[in-house]
Formats: structure tokens, sequence, C-alpha cells
């Protein structure tokens, strides 16, 4: 078959001011196919595949679709081509129902939203995966919604499907179950592109993988052929240990002693329900659980963020105890708790978007010093020494954070918070969006202030990063510890279990 | 029944300020619809005030007094007031969305412009024509028309409230109901709200962005103005008042919060609004100051505000991307 070809990029080159994103750049989609685009935060996987979803243009460089040159001036051109793709933030209208999200945009369609529900069941049926058409997306879960903007491509008649790291937010069961789909879908002799992260899936999904570094095209090789560690050779450019060093520390004590915390959000709703646990110095703790299990309620009561129902938060210094619950976050700070806390969102609650690094590492100590004027010297120190360890890319340290890529944004954040040195390090979604070579930095980085002797609680999503890095691993199911377990002993499969179910002894229901 | 005669009156008079509000509130909903917040709709209403009364008024003085037609006089009225609000929406767009400049400072600087502008025009033509810019009597009752037939009128209570109107009171609901039917039931419609909503969603899908923003922009703008022309022609007795139609066009702001961004909501709130604004000379109540009654409205507002954002109803929040300008190349 030589018209497996479908898309077809020569050339492609793409500049953003002065940084020059994608660097001519050749690839090639074929369908009946999954490609896997794979490389590091700010080597332009996004920005390329938005070319051919025509939210970029080019600079320069031709585009093919089935051996004739295309332009694709604007979304619509990319539908008209069959290319669909799916972002990593969801493009959906929260307050409209599944079948008008789906309609959005198509010119031919009448408002019938009958022969809609039709079309969109008969699609789900083919490819094996069920919505309700009715129903409200602000109603749905993270795995739902994506649902919704694969049919929502589909629907169109796309043959060329470009998912944007789907896997980010999903339960090992919602990705198998995506994958699934994708299998079908490339059965269905469509051309199928991913970005990711995660090695493991790209091996476990892929038929070919295509390497960009730092804008440029690298390679392309078939997975069968691949490793993870000749992968990551190719991404990072040098040769990388896959390993995370896990130390012993050998003054292990407890330090944060939590009993029977249970807090409830202002529509009623137990987020926590009686969670007891110790955090150690020397030690850490991972939590897993599947999106919205009481993490990120988890964080914010240690932290004085959220009000707190019941239960009680003991942090150990030497031999005095401290009750946390009650107290403000800045008293929380003031009795020599420092706690770093990287959260969830990270430009929404962790930094300011149109400040530079210095300005954003200055919210950390505005307190500092009895001036009236700040003292710009220290926050800038801090800024050009985050900007020099973790490889931030970035032209300038006043640059303004929310014109970088995700991954370095990500960066500026976790830099801050470890900068600190803070006894208790609080951590959530630490690596989202990082790539491999910037999230091993961060483990080490973690690994090395568990060794100066903090207790540190890691909010992660990947299971294996959670098994190597982590002593323990506490397993949050909807608010309640479902169990606590020896990393060093544990299986992905016992862990997967725990998060379904508390206990881990029912069937696995989502 | 002497309180109810009272409220009655009351009603059936905030009948005419509130068709003002009314069409000035439609108007702004369809803007915000577009995720447009255009705070310029007191400029555009008092525009539309003035450019509403000196259009039939120069028709006037073209043909002679006893010669003017009524009917071509209104058309002419709500041509003009539509046309200088469509004018403003289409200048608000071009600074907000082409040029990408702030809302709130574009929409604060529509109402100084457009006041401006307004009190200009309507000076200049007082020193024309010499003495009040106004129309002849007959016009005035044509304006003015309750078109309603009179064994209508004459239903206890409601009769006096919804049939005693003139005509611009079911012009005004008509319109609501057609805004209602255009946001609801077509496509059209349903991609306005996804501009609105989620501009990226929108622009992903293939909808032209800019062209939904400015066509709802410029459309909200006329049908503000037309609001300010009815306030002119009907409350203010075809006589250009410079000061009298100061606080409507943010009265009608706070209606389309009020209203939850919703068309038909918009009939009722806003008579009830206008009610709430001239209850200190219907409904007196000993020691109660005229300034207290005159905040109501928007005591009323900031409550229905505190409960709706409590209740936290998703389908009753703004439209999510309301005030943020819309680039595609970044986010």
């Amino acid at each position: 078959m030589q018209t497996n070809c479908a898309i077809e990029l020569r050339n492609i080159r793409k500049t953003f001011g002065s940084i020059v994103a994608n660097d001519e750049i050749n690839l090639q989609i074929n369908r009946g196919e999954i490609l896997c685009l794979l490389g590091e935060n700010g080597s332009g996987k996004t920005t390329l595949m938005n070319m051919l979803s025509g939210i970029y243009q080019p600079d320069s460089g031709e585009i093919f679709k089935d051996g004739r040159q295309v332009a694709i001036r604007s979304p619509k051109d990319a539908y008209a081509l069959g290319i669909g793709m799916i972002h990593q933030h969801y493009h959906l209208v929260d307050v409209f129902t599944a079948a008008q999200n789906i309609i959005l945009g198509l010119e031919n369609e009448k408002m019938d939203l009958g022969a809609v529900n039709g079309k969109v069941k008969e699609i789900c049926d083919r490819y094996g995966f069920n919505v309700d058409p009715k129903k409200k997306i602000y109603d749905m879960s993270v795995s739902q919604k994506q649902t919704i903007e694969i049919v929502k491509v589909l629907y169109r008649g796309s043959e060329i499907l470009i998912l944007d790291e789907p896997t980010a937010v999903l339960t090992p069961q919602e990705t198998e179950k995506l994958f699934a789909v994708l299998r079908n879908m490339k059965e269905d002799n469509k051309a199928i592109v991913l970005i990711t992260h995660k090695l493991a899936e790209v091996l476990a999904v892929s038929d070919k993988v295509a390497i960009l570094r730092k804008g440029k095209y690298i390679g392309t090789v078939e997975t069968k052929d691949a490793t993870a560690q000749s992968l990551t050779d190719m991404m990072v450019g040098r040769a990388v240990t896959l390993n995370i060093d896990r130390p012993i520390y050998n003054d292990v004590h407890d330090k944060l002693v939590i009993e029977g915390l249970t807090v409830v959000d202002n529509e009623g709703i137990t987020k926590l329900d009686n969670v007891s646990f110790t955090a150690r110095t020397g030690e850490i703790l991972g939590v897993a659980g599947i999106a919205g299990s009481g993490q990120k309620e988890l964080l914010e009561s240690i932290t004085g963020l959220y009000p707190i129902k019941g239960g009680s938060i003991k942090f150990i210094d030497g031999l005095t105890q401290i009750e946390l619950v009650g107290k403000t976050p800045m008293q929380i700070r003031q009795v020599g708790v420092g706690m770093g806390f990287v959260p969830e969102d990270r430009l929404g609650m962790g930094l300011v978007g149109s400040m530079g690094m210095t300005g954003n590492m200055m919210l950390r100590s505005w307190r500092n010093g009895k001036s009236i004027f700040f003292n710009k010297k220290t926050p800038e120190g801090l800024a050009n020494k985050v900007w020099q360890d973790l490889e931030v890319v970035t032209p300038s340290t006043d640059f303004p954070v929310r014109r970088m890529s995700g991954g370095n944004i990500q960066k500026v954040l976790v830099g801050r918070e470890i900068a600190s040195k803070p006894p208790v390090l609080l951590t959530a979604y630490a690596v989202r969006g990082l790539d491999i070579n910037t999230s091993y930095a961060i483990y080490n980085l973690l690994t090395e202030q568990k060794m100066h002797g903090a207790a540190v609680l890691y909010v992660g999503e990947e299971l294996d990063v959670l098994l190597q890095l982590c002593d323990r691993i506490l397993v949050l199911c909807g608010g309640k510890v479902s169990g606590i377990v020896d990393a060093r002993t544990t299986t992905k499969d016992q862990i997967g279990l725990l998060m379904t179910s508390v206990g881990g002894n029912e069937g696995g229901e989502e | 029944m002497n309180i109810l005669n009272s409220f009655v009156l009351l009603f059936a008079a905030a009948g005419a300020y509130g068709t003002a509000l009314m069409f000035g509130t439609m108007g702004e909903i369809l803007t915000e619809k577009s995720g447009n917040l255009n705070l310029g709709v007191e400029g555009i209403m008092y525009m539309g005030g003035i450019f509403g009364l000196i259009a039939p008024n120069l028709y006037e003085s073209a043909v002679g007094e006893g010669n003017a037609n009524p009917f071509v006089a209104i058309l002419l009225a709500i041509i003009a007031a539509f046309a200088v609000g469509a004018l403003a929406g289409a200048l608000f767009s071009f600074i907000t969305v082409t040029l990408r400049a702030n809302q709130n400072v574009t929409g604060l600087a529509m109402t100084t412009f457009g006041t401006g502008v307004a009190k200009f025009a309507g000076e200049l033509r007082r020193l024309k024509v010499g003495g009040y810019v106004t129309l002849s009597n007959r016009l005035k009752f044509a304006f003015d028309k309750h078109i309603m037939p009179d064994f209508l009128k004459k239903i206890p209570v409601i009769g006096k409230i919804l049939f005693d109107q003139s005509e611009f009171f079911y012009l005004a609901i008509i319109v609501a109901i057609l805004l209602h039917l255009f946001l609801t039931k077509t496509k059209t419609g349903l991609y306005l709200r996804a501009v609105g909503e989620s501009p990226v969603t929108a622009d992903a899908a293939g909808i032209d962005i800019t062209k939904y923003k400015y066509l709802a922009t410029i459309v909200g703008g006329g049908i503000s103005a037309i609001g300010g022309m009815v306030y002119t022609m009907t409350t203010a007795g075809c006589v250009w008042i410079e000061a009298s139609l100061a606080g409507t066009g943010w009265l009608a702001v706070a209606l389309v919060i009020f209203c939850t961004w919703r068309p038909l909501k918009s009939t009722w709130s806003s008579v009830l609004f206008g009610a709430l604004m001239i209850m200190y000379l219907r409904i007196i109540i000993k020691g109660f100051p005229i300034e207290l009654y005159k905040i109501l409205p928007y005591v009323v507002t900031i409550i229905v505000l505190v409960i709706t954002s409590m209740r936290n109803i998703r389908d009753k929040q703004p439209p999510a991307s309301l005030g943020v300008n819309y680039f595609r190349e970044d986010r």
C-alpha cells in the first residue's frame, strides 16, 4: 500500500519571537498506524501538531495530504481535510450538553439533536465506548469529557486523529480503555498521532515513534525495535539513567501525625473521611488515588487552606507537639512549620502569570525584611539558580512565566518550593506534564530533601514512579484511606485495586 | 384596596421606564453572550436617546408639521437609534476584538464618549431650533400611543399593567421572545453562546469568533440604543433633557446580571426595576429618604448576585469568557 501515507510534513519551521519552536521538521503520518510523538517539554510537539489542526501556521515549510500540498489556515480547514485534534485541555463548553458540543461548528448540520444522538450512538458502538449525549459537560468525569472530545472528532469524519497527552488525567483502567478504542480506530484504517511523555505507554500502544528534541526532528523508529532506554537517549540526546535512587535515611522519626481527619466541602459532601496516617522524616510518603479522591483536600487541610471538620494534625518538633488544626496558613508557618506546596493548578494557584521568574520567587519571601522597599537581590539569585539547575527555557528571569511552556512553568514552581527547604514538603503532581529528563531531576531533588531529613508527601499519578520513588504509599479512595503499603514490596496491581475500592477487596468499578 | 391600587398604578407607570430598560438589557445580553462586556451601555443609550429624537425632529421640520406621517417618524426614530448604537458596538468590537484592548477600559470610555456625543448633538440641535428639541403634539401622541383595545385595559389589576402601555412595550416583548428563541433554538444562537463560554472551543470547532463577536456587539448596541430612544420619546415626553437619562444604562447592566443572561426574564424584571426606580413617587413611606429608594434596584441586584453565586448553579453563571479577549495564538 503506497497510499498509506496520510500526512507529510516537509521542512516545517515555526518561531515565536526569538524562540524557535520547530526547526525544519519532516514527518510522515500513516493510515492504520499509531504514531507516538515523543520529546521533552518545549521540544515543539504540541506546536507542530497545532499547525496540523490550524491553530498555528508555519513560518515556512509544506504540508501534504495524500500527496497534495495543502494550506491549513484555520481549525475549519483542518476538519475539512479530516484532521481532528484532541487537545490536552479539553475544548468543551461546560454548560452545553454533549450533543450540543458535538455539533458545534458543523456547517450542514440542522439543530436536530435527536438525529445527532443517533449518530453519536452509532460511533460509540463502532469503537466501543459509551456516552450520554444529553448529559451536561460539567456533570462529567475527566475521562467522559475526553470521550466526548474523541466522539466530536469522529463525528466530523476525521481520518487523522491527534491526541495531546490523553492519558495525563486518566486512571490506569481508563487508560487501558482508551487504548482499546485507539486500537479499534487503527483497525478502521485511521491515522493516529499520540503525544505522550509516558514511555511505558509509548511501548504498549504505538507502531512507530517520532522523536523531537529542542524543536528539531531527530528521527522515527519502529516501536518493536525500541526500548525505554533507547527512546530516552534519543529524546534527551545523551545517555540518561532511568533508575530512581532510593537511599535509606537512618534517623527516621514521626514528623506529622494525622488522626481522624475529616473535611466537608461547601456542598456538604465529605471529601476526607477519618483519614489517619503519619509522615516521617527522611521518608517520601506517596499518595495514590484516582483524581479527586481527596488528594487536594488533604494537602490543603494540612496547609490550613481547607476548613477542617474533625480530627487532628500534629507537627512534631523534637519533644513538642504542635496542633495545626485551627491555625491560619500564616500561623502554621510562624510556629516554624515550613511547607512547600505545589498546587494542582500551577498557573491558577502557584504563580503570577504576567510576572517573571524573579517576581514569582519573591511571592514566597515578601514578608522578609523590614524595609518598605522589597529586596530584589535574593529572589533574583534564587531565580537564576532555578533557571540553571532545572534548565528552564526562558530568555531571561524577567520573562513572564505565562508565556513559557507548561513544563517550564512547572519547573519554576517546583524549584521555588524546594529551594525553601521546608521540614515538611508537600507536593501535588510535581511532574505533571514534565518530560522525562526534568521529571528525574525533580525526583532527585525530592530525594535530596528526604536525605536532609525532610518529611516529603508526594501526590502522584504514575504508579510506576510512586513505586520507585516512595518509601511508603498511602492510597486514597473516595476520601478514605484505602491502605498504606510499603513501596518496596507492593505491586502496581495491588495499588490499582486499592485505588478503586477501600481495602481492595470488592470488585473495581469506576 | 388602596394599597393594591397604588401598586397597580406604580407598575402601570413602571411599564414605560421598564420598556427603555428592557431594550437596554436585551442589547447587553446579546453582547455579553458573545463574551464582550460592553460597559458603554450608558453612553449608547444616551446616543440612542438624542439621535432617536433628532431623526423625527429633522423629518418633521423638513416636511412641515402637519404633513409628518407618524409611522414614518417612529420608523426613523428606531432606525436612527439602532444605527448609532450599532456604530458604537462596531467601534467597541474594533477596539477590543481587532485591536485587543481591555474591555472594561473601552466600555467605560464608551460611556464617557457616548454621553458626551449625545449632549453635544443635543445642544447643537437646541441652538439650531432655538428652545427645546421636541416634536409636535401630534407626533408626541403617536410615540406614546397605548395601542391595546379598551376592553383589555379594563381587566382589573393586570389590564392596567399589561395592556395600558405604549407600542414600544409590546415591541420589546416581541424582541425578547425572538432573542430567546434565537439563543436557545437556533444553531447560530448555540454557536454564539459557545463563543461567549469558551472561545477556544468555538475556534477549534471552526466557528469564526471575530464575526460572531462583532455581529452580536453591533446588533446588541443597536438594541440598547433603542432603549435610550424609547426613554426620550415616552418617559421624557419627546423632549431632550440632558440629565434625565443618567444611570439608565448602568441599571441595564445590573439587570443583565439580575436576569442571569436570559432575555425572557428581562421583560418582567425590567418592569420591576422600573417600579423600584419610581417607587419614591408613588408609594411614600414617611421619613424614608428618596436616596434610599433610589438605591433599591442596585440592592436587589447585589442580593440576587449573592444568592446565585452561593447556590452556584452552573447554568446561571455569566458566560465563562465574559470580558476576556481572545487571541488564537496567545493561550
